[in-house]
């Protein structure tokens, strides 16, 4: 449905050249929900805007439903946005029009006749939840419902896409995960494809099928979202994973960890678990297979949609052989063993 | 007071009435769309023309800073053009216009510049096209701002108004300097300066009227 080719852009040019995108490749199946992460200044927002020529790459093509947008004339490139919907993280609803109105703005946009506007908005307003606000005023609205009403707006044209630029960036938590189940549902039921942008992992868990990750304008991780969350490949992925599952080894450690092993260490590890091996009894059976005590100094387990994420860091006791036997078992019960370092034993 | 006087005041005030409302109107007409192409064709923006912004830009800035008495003077054959005579209200209605319409169109451009860039992102999302922005978004958004721009010039008008008498135009500026100040007739200086007070009262006071209805902040 998205498919973004080669995709670059640069503000500027020569020495004072800012390249905002590098050679962006994305391919967005229909139907899907694609998150875009990244730190602020990464690109996000350039990348999402490309999406609909709010920026026009410098380089490369938008494909959105098989025509390439970038080759689009002025009027036909309106005529395809109204076919991909937008919401924003300050919602951008317009403060001198109701409720109604807002909504029936891109209808009035597209030339649509009163009598079918008014038949579209209502539903709209219903699906959205605020069939009773219809006459009220933005700043008559909380937060929330005025992201309900711009998705409202976003939808009354029949997008097949709708592009959400940290739409609940500005929300509270009880809030975001309100206007995230709606998403998920307009997803269902309309099968709208939606590409969000966000800083927030917990947006990408809650709702994404896949995600990418986007460091200094390139896309450097694209992965399933269970994937993403169990065994991300590059450092920024883990420093996001680790961060949103708040698993750092506690400080009081880290200042005694020594980086090689020593004559009288032993190896402090994470452990990430998903799937069957969340449900085994692995550490119990570690200490009777393998003769090691394990101490565990922090442990957490998370479900992201279907998969479940276990993840510990713990202290290995034994003695050189023992804890190198240890972690190859754990290794062979499908579970990713880190070595953070080594602490002295205590003597 | 003498039937005579109070005749001579209400009909100053009339008049008064009728230079800024002709004015006003008029200079409304042209400097609102003066003051949409300034915003509309900055650099970046929906209608980006750099080249014909700065022209706009330089034009708007004389227009801005002659002294209206010396506008008043200069433009006396361009009046007698217009109007056929360079003398009373219509003539001097003529100077007052042409002083508003970049006053007005700065005023304007500056309510535009008020909004929020995101409004106009979305409406661009939409797919509106550019003149679907001003009309649709740009203008009804920016109301207030304008209401208060163009109040702001009604009241600036009513004192310009006042210069008027200086090329016979009439008024109650006019009707001040003759009898009040030029034959020592202080009733009459009291009242005028007394009429222009509640005149320009009322003015401010119907354009925040005019704003808060229009509010929805």
């Amino acid at each position: 449905m998205i498919e973004l080719s080669n995709v670059s852009k640069t503000y500027g040019s020569g020495a004072k050249a800012v390249h905002a995108l590098k050679n962006v490749h994305l391919a967005i199946p229909k139907g899907a929900i694609h998150g875009v992460i990244g730190l602020s200044g990464a690109g996000k927002s350039t990348l999402i805007r490309c999406v609909n020529l709010l920026e026009r790459p410098t380089e490369g093509s938008v494909v959105v439903d098989g025509r390439d947008i970038t080759r689009l004339g002025a009027a036909e490139l309106n005529r395809a946005r109204h076919r991909i919907g937008m919401i924003f993280q300050h919602f951008n609803l317009l403060t001198t029009r109701t409720v109604f109105d807002n909504v029936a703005l891109p209808l009035e946009l597209a030339g649509e006749r009163k009598a079918a506007i008014k038949r579209r908005v209502a539903p709209l307003l219903d699906m959205v939840g605020l069939a009773d606000k219809a006459g009220m005023y933005p700043a008559q609205l909380s937060g929330g419902q005025k992201q309900r009403v711009a998705i409202a707006r976003a939808l009354a044209s029949d997008p097949q896409v709708l592009l959400c630029d940290e739409a609940t960036s500005a929300l509270d938590p009880q809030t975001t995960s309100a206007i995230l189940e709606l998403l998920r549902d307009i997803n269902v039921k309309l099968g709208i494809t939606i590409l969000l942008i966000t800083h927030e992992m917990e947006v990408v868990k809650s709702i994404c099928h896949r995600v990418s990750l986007i460091s200094n304008g390139e896309l450097v991780e694209d992965a399933d979202v269970g994937d993403f969350f169990t065994a991300p490949r590059t450092d920024l992925g883990r420093d996001f994973l680790n961060d949103f599952l708040e698993l750092t080894p506690p400080k009081e450690l880290t200042a005694r960890l020594l980086e090689a092993p020593g004559e009288h260490t032993h190896p402090v590890v994470r452990l990430t678990f998903s799937g069957d091996a969340v449900s085994t009894p692995l550490i119990s059976r570690l200490a009777r297979e393998c003769d090691v005590d394990v101490s565990i100094l922090q442990a957490k387990v998370e479900s992201i949609q279907e998969r479940t994420l276990g993840l510990m860091i713990a202290e290995l006791l034994g003695d050189t052989d023992q804890t190198r036997k240890a972690m190859e078992y754990l290794k062979a019960h499908q579970l990713q063993v880190e070595v953070l370092g080594h602490v002295q034993r205590d003597v | 007071m003498s039937s005579a006087m109070f005749d001579l005041i209400l009909q100053a005030t009339l008049d008064t009435l009728y230079m800024v409302a002709i004015s006003g109107v008029i200079s409304t007409l042209l400097g609102l769309p003066l003051g949409v192409l300034l915003y509309v064709t900055r650099p970046r923006q929906i209608l980006a023309r750099p080249m014909l912004n700065q022209a706009l830009s330089l034009i708007t800035n004389i227009g801005r800073s002659i002294p209206f008495i010396i506008l008043m003077v200069a433009i006396i054959p361009f009046t007698r053009m217009l109007v056929g005579t360079s003398i009373g209200i219509n003539a001097a209605s003529v100077p007052l216009t042409i002083a508003a319409i970049p006053f007005v169109a700065r005023l304007i451009e500056g309510a535009l510049n008020e909004l929020s860039p995101g409004l106009i992102e979305s409406a661009q999302a939409m797919g509106a096209t550019p003149w679907q922005i001003i009309c649709k978004v740009l203008i009804p958004e920016a109301r207030g701002g304008i209401i208060t721009g163009l109040t702001i010039t009604v009241v600036t008008l009513v004192s310009y108004s006042a210069m008027a008498g200086a090329v016979g135009g009439g008024g109650l500026g006019d009707l001040g300097i003759r009898y009040g100040y030029n034959r020592f007739n202080p009733t009459i200086m009291l009242t005028t300066v007394v009429i222009l007070v509640f005149m320009v009262q009322g003015f401010q006071s119907l354009g925040d009227y005019l704003v808060r209805k229009s509010d929805r902040k």
